[in-house]
């Protein structure tokens, strides 16, 4: 039984008869659901790029998950997983980049972490002291496609899409140049140190630069290159040099290169050409010297302020260099000598001549040339490049009055005869004079005591004399004295002379008047001159 | 012993709660309100699993796809919605990440979960345990609107952090899927029929 009202006085429900429909309409929801699904999941697959692993050496700064990748600072992808990588030797990042990166991921394409870098010449990456470090890209040229990349440990100066020309140079040593050290041409900055190592055997540093568009096309094959590096402080034969590129280049060193404009033509550069990098610009600039004889001056004097390297000079031109300074002892006379090894560059005697002779190369097939010189009186001779610095070169130079020497060919090196330096001489006179001096001083020295001892007393009887003589002197005045009294007597006003000078004088004072009475008489009357004295006036 | 309403040829109004008779023709409305009136709601079962499906179409990209896109001066990234509780749980805010975890990773799947495994019960006419499903029917219509607390948050910082220059949060793809997976699994609760569970039960003797 059922409790509860009785069901007559439930009320009836009303008849609403249902529109029969065959597919029930909400299927349609899953439907829209499933193709929503289907459509985000597609797009989203389509939408992943490639995934590529980049090993760097630490992953400082990488997030997994969060580090973006980015070329020319738009973002291409991002770093998803980050893990050591087998040999434990750094780290494996899994990049996943966009959608149609494809073409960026070519075999010369580089990757490298943008941290902020403060070094000498740049500061770069502070935007990332904020934002976090990146991955930066810079998309090579090849075509071939690449899947694993090698982070680079340093940003690259340059990037591949940069016009410009990549060269390399052959220093001996690095100097203070860095990675971003400026090139400069013509003191303008051009470019910069892109890289540098040491070559295989380890003898050289091999520096990759890179010129910067347009100022690439004033590097030629005759182009050289030379260190700008910091301060050129030079203390040679010459005197003391300061020289410096710029300011930038004291701080963080430097390249500078020229290219001599005597070229004809440009000469292109060879793909695998090395630049050799010199140590200064004068160096740079020498002409290449590929011959070079050997000789040894012996010279019997002090070879302080001479130094390897320097000038060997022959009247003004620098034709060689000093290449060592050697002791010799030698036991049969029981003497010590000092060898100078010097090398001299024949084509600097040839080079400048002018018509038909040859371009380059040497004056005469063989040393006999230099041996007939010789004879003719050419010796080496050390000079005094500066007072100051007390610098010493070898100078080359014709003695004709040199005593007769001559060149021994069959020693090797010959050994060039030399000549006493006129500073030698003069040392030697002035050391002359200052003995001459000495004696002279000496002898001075004596006289003084000998005019101390033997003239002090003959000079005081003289003085005796003297005064003797003085006592005379004035008794004589006295008598001067009384002959001027004698002299005034006679010019007395009483005296006979006085009265007649009296008279003189008085006849002179008439005439005077005479003669003024004349003038008076004239003056009036002028005429008088030609028609004589008027009657009237008689 | 019990009889239920559809037993006895009487029909409840589910707007007015109004009792009536079932008329003898297919199809009634309430006297009283005139709305549609059925033993049980129609095609429950149905609509049920259409809801479900969709919701579970859309789970995969609401929890795999970014949810959001952050971009600011120094850099952009996207979010899903695990890497914003891992982020949470990294940084220390452990009962942060697990409230997002729960109510959005969690909740969504155990509704989908409970009600495929309601349905399938009583599609296959299971007669065990039927007060522990009315339970889980129960459980899961009040846990329902808690999901959308990620979707508040999403559109919360969209409006709030757009200084264009210096940072711009917006939805990502994953945002509407994700609100769509609560809206369909709550719509599935509520087109499941829990008198289902009930029916064929037999009088105690």
């Amino acid at each position: 039984m059922v409790n509860g009202p009785p069901p007559e006085r439930i009320p009836e429900a009303l008849p609403a008869p249902k529109a029969g429909r065959s597919f029930p309409l909400v299927w349609v929801v899953p439907a829209v659901a499933l193709a929503i699904g289907a459509w985000l999941a597609v797009s989203s697959w389509l939408d992943h790029g490639p995934v590529v692993e980049i090993h760097f050496g630490t992953a400082e700064g990488l997030q997994a998950g969060k580090t973006r990748i980015k070329y020319k600072d738009v973002d291409v992808g991002h770093i998803g997983a980050i893990s050591l990588a087998a040999d434990l030797t750094g780290v494996v990042a899994t990049a996943h980049l966009s959608k149609g990166a494809d073409k960026l991921l070519v075999e010369d394409t580089r990757f490298w972490v943008v941290r902020p870098r403060i070094s000498g010449s740049t500061v770069s990456g502070l935007q990332t002291l904020l934002s976090g470090t990146y991955v930066a890209v810079d998309v090579g040229k090849s075509t071939q496609r690449r899947r694993l990349f090698i982070g680079l440990e340093q940003p690259p100066a340059f990037t591949t899409d940069a016009p410009g020309r990549q060269l390399a140079l052959r220093s001996e040593d690095i100097g203070s140049l860095d990675i971003g050290s400026p090139v400069y041409y013509r003191r303008l900055q051009v470019g910069q140190v892109a890289a540098y190592a040491l070559e295989g055997d380890g003898k050289a540093v091999k520096v990759t630069v890179f010129v910067n568009a347009p100022y690439d096309r004033f590097v030629t094959a005759a182009s050289r290159f030379w260190h700008a590096s910091g301060v050129d402080l030079a203390l040679d034969a010459e005197g003391v040099r300061v020289k410096t590129e710029s300011l930038v280049s004291l701080a963080v060193g430097g390249i500078a290169f020229d290219t001599p404009l005597d070229e004809a033509e440009p000469a292109s550069i060879p793909p695998d050409m090395v630049f050799e990098l010199h140590r200064s610009q004068a160096r740079a600039n020498k002409n290449p010297d590929r011959l070079a004889d050997s000789y040894v001056l012996v010279f019997n004097q002090s070879v302080r302020g001479l130094q390897p390297g320097a000038p060997v000079d022959f009247r003004g031109i620098v034709v060689g260099e000093v290449a060592a300074i050697h002791t010799q002892y030698d036991p049969q006379n029981e003497r010590i000598s000092i060898p100078v090894e010097i090398r001299v560059y024949p084509e600097r005697f040839t080079s400048r001549l002018r018509g038909g002779a040859p371009k380059a190369g040497r004056l005469g097939k063989d040393g006999k040339f230099v041996a007939r010189l010789v004879e003719r009186g050419l010796r080496a001779q050390l000079r005094t490049a500066s007072l100051l610095t007390g610098q010493l070169y070898v100078a080359l130079d014709f003695f004709p009055d040199a005593p007769r020497a001559s060149l021994d060919l069959a020693q090797s090196p010959p050994e060039l005869p030399t000549t006493a330096s006129a500073l030698e001489d003069l040392h030697t006179t002035l050391v002359g004079m200052a003995g001459n001096f000495n004696r002279t001083l000496q002898t001075l020295d004596a006289l003084v005591k000998r005019l101390d001892t033997e003239l002090a007393p003959e000079a005081r009887a003289t003085l005796a004399e003297m005064r003797k003589a003085l006592a005379e002197t004035t008794k004589t005045m006295g008598d001067a004295s009384r002959t001027f009294a004698s002299a005034e007597k006679s010019l007395a006003p009483d005296s006979a002379l006085f009265g007649e000078l009296q008279d003189a004088a008085r006849e002179f004072a008439r005439t005077a008047q005479s003669l003024r009475t004349l003038a008076d008489y004239l003056e009036r009357n002028p005429q008088a001159l030609l028609r004589g004295k008027s009657a009237d006036a008689q | 012993m019990n009889a239920t309403a559809a037993e006895l040829g009487l029909l409840a109004c589910g707007t007015c709660g109004l009792l009536s008779r079932a008329p003898a023709a297919p199809g009634a409305a309430c006297p009283r309100c005139h709305a549609r009136l059925a033993f049980r709601k129609p095609g429950s079962i149905g609509h049920c699993w259409a809801y479900l499906v969709a919701a579970m179409a859309l789970y995969v990209p609401a929890n795999t796809l970014p949810i959001m896109h952050t971009s600011s001066l120094f850099g952009s990234s996207e979010d899903t919605i695990l890497s914003g509780v891992l982020f949470l749980w990294e940084s220390g805010s452990w009962v942060l990440a697990l409230i997002v975890f729960l109510a959005s990773i969690v909740i969504p799947l155990v509704k989908i979960i409970a009600l495929a495994v309601l349905a399938a019960s009583v599609q296959l006419g299971w007669r065990a345990r039927r007060g522990e499903r009315a339970r889980l029917y129960r459980l899961v219509e009040s846990i329902g609107r808690w999901s959308m607390l990620d979707i508040f948050v999403v559109a919360l910082l969209v409006a709030l952090v757009q200084l264009t220059a210096l940072a711009a949060v917006r939805a990502g793809p994953a945002a509407p899927a994700f609100g769509a997976v609560v809206v369909l699994t709550m719509a599935a609760a509520q087109s499941f029929d829990p008198r289902l569970i009930w029916d064929g039960e037999r009088p105690a003797a």
